[in-house]
């Protein structure tokens, strides 16, 4: 089974959330177009990343009487669709989020578990932290959504792989910083090295997704890529410049490469398990 | 100890063009000005908002005061003529001279902070006519140091060089297609005759900017400074200069007293909206 993936690379306009939904369409529009069976966009593509004291005026839900997510699961009708958003709860919480849409429902919502407060980020401050991370079927199979920081950590991927999921769909709005000699930023070289480990130690897909453009002085890389589960890379995104970067995912290849290398098979959880238990019992 | 102060300079500049055309563009604007010294800095300046809006679109402005070094004034030139940006040129010397006359003991720091806030005034007057934005030109090196006049030559919109050290902005320009008289001259702030910023300050910018990196950029701390390498007495002074110049790097604090004060809790970026 070949699983078409469009990763989106856009630059949004910053709390405008109309204008960013009529370019989310018109990507989607273009994948179906182009024959791509899920759409993924980056972290907060229908707000932009630095929104601080107006996090709450750009909230929605992800329910079919939104406005901004109406049309949204229209389109899902078509293609697979993966939006991110601030989410608000029944409580006026607000989360950084990513919502997978397929066939007009919303299949999974992913709340960001790790909001970096530190150097150059203040998300902890403006923004609540998600507190489950959960594999969900989908008609590929058994996906899993992280975003940004949360891959940063390795127990969220880890859990990801542990709880089914063989194709795992980042997203990031990933600051760019660390110029020095070489001709990527040091945050690239980063992403892209953990992107490529995950692969390889997971022996499944992943699939990143990160912005372009620029918000105040900050600016955003792009080069979205996907590695599959022998590491490979399959596609890589221009860096700094908006586009649609088509993967052709494979999906036979989990079995060729777990048959060769059965790291999932051989994980020991309940060593992990006892191992864990016994260290927090400290 | 070795410091590496290397930059990828396409990658810097790719950054920098996408920066300002985003952040002028945005703001509703399609013109910038850069005040044109003939020196390294602004050179840069120019030659970044050109390639980001047009060089139609960019205006310099060259603004000398009668002791002015000609050679500034025609470098100025060489590097409007190259970037084929228009050039216009303000002479401040009848606007500032009545000031400067009322106190002939007036010493060379407080005349150049004269110069510096008169030169932001036809700036920004400039803007307004031109209908652009100002594009700084202040590198960080001078702005950690404070090696600047507050509400002078720091003034501006927008400030594409502030996250590179004097040193690597050098590596920029040699990158771009600059004139090599403006590449190869002592930075100077032109204030006073035969004026140099390291002369001024006492400092090379090969030497501290490599501290500078080591303190700020790598975190180090003093003492690992000094056992890098550098003096004991030097890394102080240094410290001592970034610290008690803080002040020139922020907005004026507003004394609290409502429960939601500009600065502290009403948080929206620039780019509000846009």
């Amino acid at each position: 089974m070949r699983l078409n993936l469009a990763l989106v690379q856009i630059a949004t306009k910053l709390g405008d959330v109309e204008a960013n939904l009529e370019k989310h369409l018109g990507f989607i529009k273009q994948a179906k177009a182009e024959g791509a069976d899920l759409i993924v966009f980056p972290e907060l593509s229908l707000t932009g990343y630095l929104l601080q004291d107006f996090a709450p005026a750009v909230a929605h839900r992800p329910v079919e009487d939104d406005p901004v997510f109406r049309p949204l699961l229209k389109a899902s009708r078509d293609l697979d669709v993966v939006v991110g958003f601030v989410d608000e709860d029944a409580r006026h919480r607000f989360y950084i989020a990513s919502a997978y849409l397929s066939g007009g429902k919303v299949i999974h919502v992913h709340h960001k578990l790790y909001l970096p407060t530190y150097a150059l980020f203040d998300e902890g401050r403006f923004f609540t932290r998600g507190d489950a991370v959960r594999a969900f079927d989908t008609r590929f199979g058994r996906l899993g959504m992280l975003i940004c920081e949360d891959f940063w950590h390795v127990s969220p991927p880890y859990l990801l792989w542990l709880d089914g999921a063989d194709v795992l769909l980042l997203a990031s709005a990933s600051p760019g910083r660390g110029l020095n000699e070489h001709d990527r930023l040091e945050s690239a070289r980063w992403v892209e090295g953990v992107n490529q480990a995950y692969a390889n130690l997971f022996t499944s897909f992943v699939a990143h997704s990160n912005r372009v453009g620029y918000e105040d002085g900050l600016n955003f890389w792009g080069g979205a890529t996907a590695f599959d589960p022998g590491g490979e890379l399959i596609a890589h995104g221009p860096y700094f410049e908006e586009a649609m970067v088509s993967a052709v995912v494979d999906l036979g290849r989990l079995r060729r490469v777990r048959a060769r290398l059965p790291l999932l098979r051989d994980e020991r959880t309940s060593l992990v398990q006892t191992e864990l238990a016994r260290i927090f019992s400290k | 100890m070795n410091v590496d102060l290397s930059i990828h300079t396409d990658l810097a500049r790719k950054i920098l063009i996408g920066f300002t055309r985003s952040e002028i563009t945005r703001a509703g604007f399609s013109r910038a000005l850069v005040g044109l010294s003939g020196g390294l800095d602004s050179a840069v300046s120019c030659a970044l908002a050109a390639e980001a809006l047009g060089p139609e679109n960019v205006l310099a402005v060259r603004l000398p005061y009668r002791t002015s070094s000609p050679d500034s004034l025609e470098d100025a030139q060489a590097v409007a003529e190259k970037l084929r940006v228009p050039l216009e040129t303000f002479d401040i010397t009848d606007m500032v001279e009545p000031l400067l006359k009322r106190d002939p003991n007036m010493q060379n720091v407080r005349r150049g902070n004269i110069l510096a806030r008169a030169r932001m005034i036809v700036l920004y007057d400039q803007s307004e006519v031109w209908k652009g934005l100002v594009v700084g030109t202040s590198n960080k090196t001078e702005i950690l140091l404070g090696y600047t006049t507050l509400w002078g030559d720091m003034a501006a919109a927008i400030n594409p060089l502030g996250d590179l050290y004097k040193t690597q902005l050098r590596q920029l320009a040699a990158a771009m297609d600059l004139p090599p008289e403006v590449l190869s001259k002592s930075p100077s702030a032109d204030l006073w005759m035969g004026q140099t910023d390291e002369a001024e300050m006492g400092l090379r910018y090969e030497e501290v900017d490599r501290l500078l990196y080591l303190l700020i950029d790598q975190r180090f701390t003093p003492e690992e400074c000094v056992e890098a390498g550098f003096g004991r007495a030097y890394v102080d002074s240094v410290m001592k200069r970034v610290r008690r110049n803080h002040f020139k790097r922020l907005m004026p604090p507003i004394a609290k007293l409502s429960n939601r004060t500009v600065g502290y809790d009403f948080l929206y970026p620039r780019d509000w909206g846009t």
